[in-house]
């Protein structure tokens, strides 16, 4: 009985949950997770395509240190990516950041290395014939990859997107470490404040994640049959 | 652009670096713990996820997708705060009698880990063509059987690649286990350096460490690929 009397404190603080302390104070909660995480999300596709395109590149001098750069990153757990922009960012900008931005640095940074990887995948997935063919039409090897095969490779690479923006939602979770008020640091002050229903708390919070993730996840996967079926007829 | 005195001498010599070392200990342990707990875990997920029965199969299902799309560090702080709730009186003393944080470590690194896993090994089984099990019973070998000499020694074969990746994740993740203070690693860096405000050396020291594991185990694996599986044409 008193384990369920325990979800009652989650309804008192729904909405701290939800928006954070937003009307009198900073946003935060639910909102700041998905913003963190759709914010690095555009950042990294962004930086992810550029990077991807450099990998690919036919000149060593560019491909190797990128493909270094990017495989140190993917060597290193997200919290230490995390701490070195949180020191390294006001060392470099001369003054203090504040630490939401820290932390869409350090997931862009993070992500960035992730999604290159995507992108590199999905340009070489595109049949060679096409660059052969296009390349003979007498287009220069950039217009070729800019007009030919990038179209064709990112309409097949939105679903790894989507499944790295559900990384990346998972991912915003560690922002806690440097004292965001996104949905999991919520829970660990609402936690620190009551005390007794720990396992409501976070269970409650996965259950959250769950169903973000998990809508995020299933329209995933329907794109892909979607691309499966596109491809086979 | 900034003035910082360089002091590599603090990780490098003393205390602080013994403290880096015992860290290095500590992520080493509780990865390897967890990585033996995940795999056996993943296998019976995996095996579960393949089951005939429908229940079965569901609870695999249901238990894969919501351990997948739940982030890390809030089934940390679950099991951490909340095992008390959940886990009956005497596990909970007797996990008390040892080392509490590291336990709670190792059950949300094995619980998360494992649904990675058991895909990983589904997907390994799953690609071996359905005629190889045909062939096999039509022979005359029982399920358990083909299972053991036709499918599985080639299904172990693929998995063996991203098994190894998984591990290394898992090893990654361990960091995550500084929240609820666990002396790893990545804990230590940062006690290095509110200790002695000398957090470049800290960090780097760690970021080393962790390339260096990172970078050999995926040598490793890209020589498997190269050596092993291209040979047999499963690439």
């Amino acid at each position: 009985m008193d384990q369920w009397f325990g979800f009652k404190v989650i309804w008192d603080n729904i909405e701290h949950f939800l928006i954070g302390r937003y009307p009198s104070g900073p946003i935060g909660g639910l909102t700041l997770t998905i913003w963190l995480a759709v914010v690095s999300c555009s950042l990294s596709i962004i930086i992810g395509i550029v990077l991807g395109l450099l990998c690919v590149s036919q000149n060593r001098i560019i491909r190797y240190p990128v493909l270094a750069v990017v495989n140190c990153i993917r060597g290193i757990p997200l919290l230490m990516v995390i701490f070195w922009m949180y020191f390294l960012l006001p060392a470099f900008m001369g003054t203090a950041v504040p630490e939401s931005w820290t932390i869409v640095a350090a997931l862009t940074v993070f992500t960035s290395a992730y999604m290159s990887q995507i992108v590199q995948a999905g340009i070489e997935a595109i049949p060679r014939g096409q660059l052969e063919a296009g390349l003979s039409t007498g287009l220069s090897r950039t217009r070729v990859m800019v007009y030919i095969i990038l179209p064709q490779a990112l309409r097949n690479m939105i679903p790894s997107f989507v499944n790295q923006l559900v990384s990346l939602i998972k991912d915003t979770s560690l922002a806690f470490i440097v004292g965001v008020a996104e949905l999991t640091h919520v829970a660990t002050q609402v936690n620190n404040r009551t005390m007794i229903y720990p396992a409501q708390i976070f269970f409650f919070i996965a259950v959250v994640y769950f169903i973000l993730c998990f809508m995020l996840t299933s329209y995933s996967r329907w794109l892909e049959q979607r691309l499966a079926y596109r491809k086979a007829i | 652009m900034f003035q910082y005195e360089f002091d590599w001498s603090v990780v490098l010599t003393g205390q602080y670096a013994q403290w880096i070392v015992d860290g290095i200990k500590v992520t080493i342990q509780l990865s390897a713990v967890s990585i033996v707990l995940s795999f056996l875990m993943g296998l019976l997920i995996a095996v579960m996820r393949l089951s005939h029965v429908g229940p079965v199969r569901w609870i695999a299902q249901g238990y894969l997708e919501f351990i997948r799309n739940t982030p890390l560090l809030v089934q940390f702080f679950f099991w951490y705060f909340g095992s008390f709730q959940i886990l009956p009186q005497s596990v909970n003393d007797w996990l008390n009698a040892r080392d509490f944080e590291f336990s709670a470590a190792v059950i949300a690194l094995t619980i998360y880990t494992s649904a990675f896993i058991a895909e990983d090994i589904r997907s390994g089984i799953r690609s071996i063509p359905k005629e190889q099990m045909e062939a096999a019973r039509s022979s005359g070998f029982s399920y358990i059987r083909s299972m053991q000499y036709i499918i599985l020694p080639q299904a172990v074969r693929i998995t063996i690649p991203p098994l190894i990746s998984q591990f290394l994740n898992l090893t990654k993740n361990s960091s995550l286990a500084m929240t609820i203070g666990v002396a790893e690693l990545t804990y230590q860096a940062r006690q290095v350096e509110s200790y002695t405000f000398k957090g470049f050396e800290a960090f780097t020291a760690a970021t080393l460490v962790y390339l260096m594991l990172s970078l050999i185990i995926t040598a490793l694996v890209t020589l498997y690929d190269k050596k092993v599986l291209s040979p047999t044409g499963m690439k």
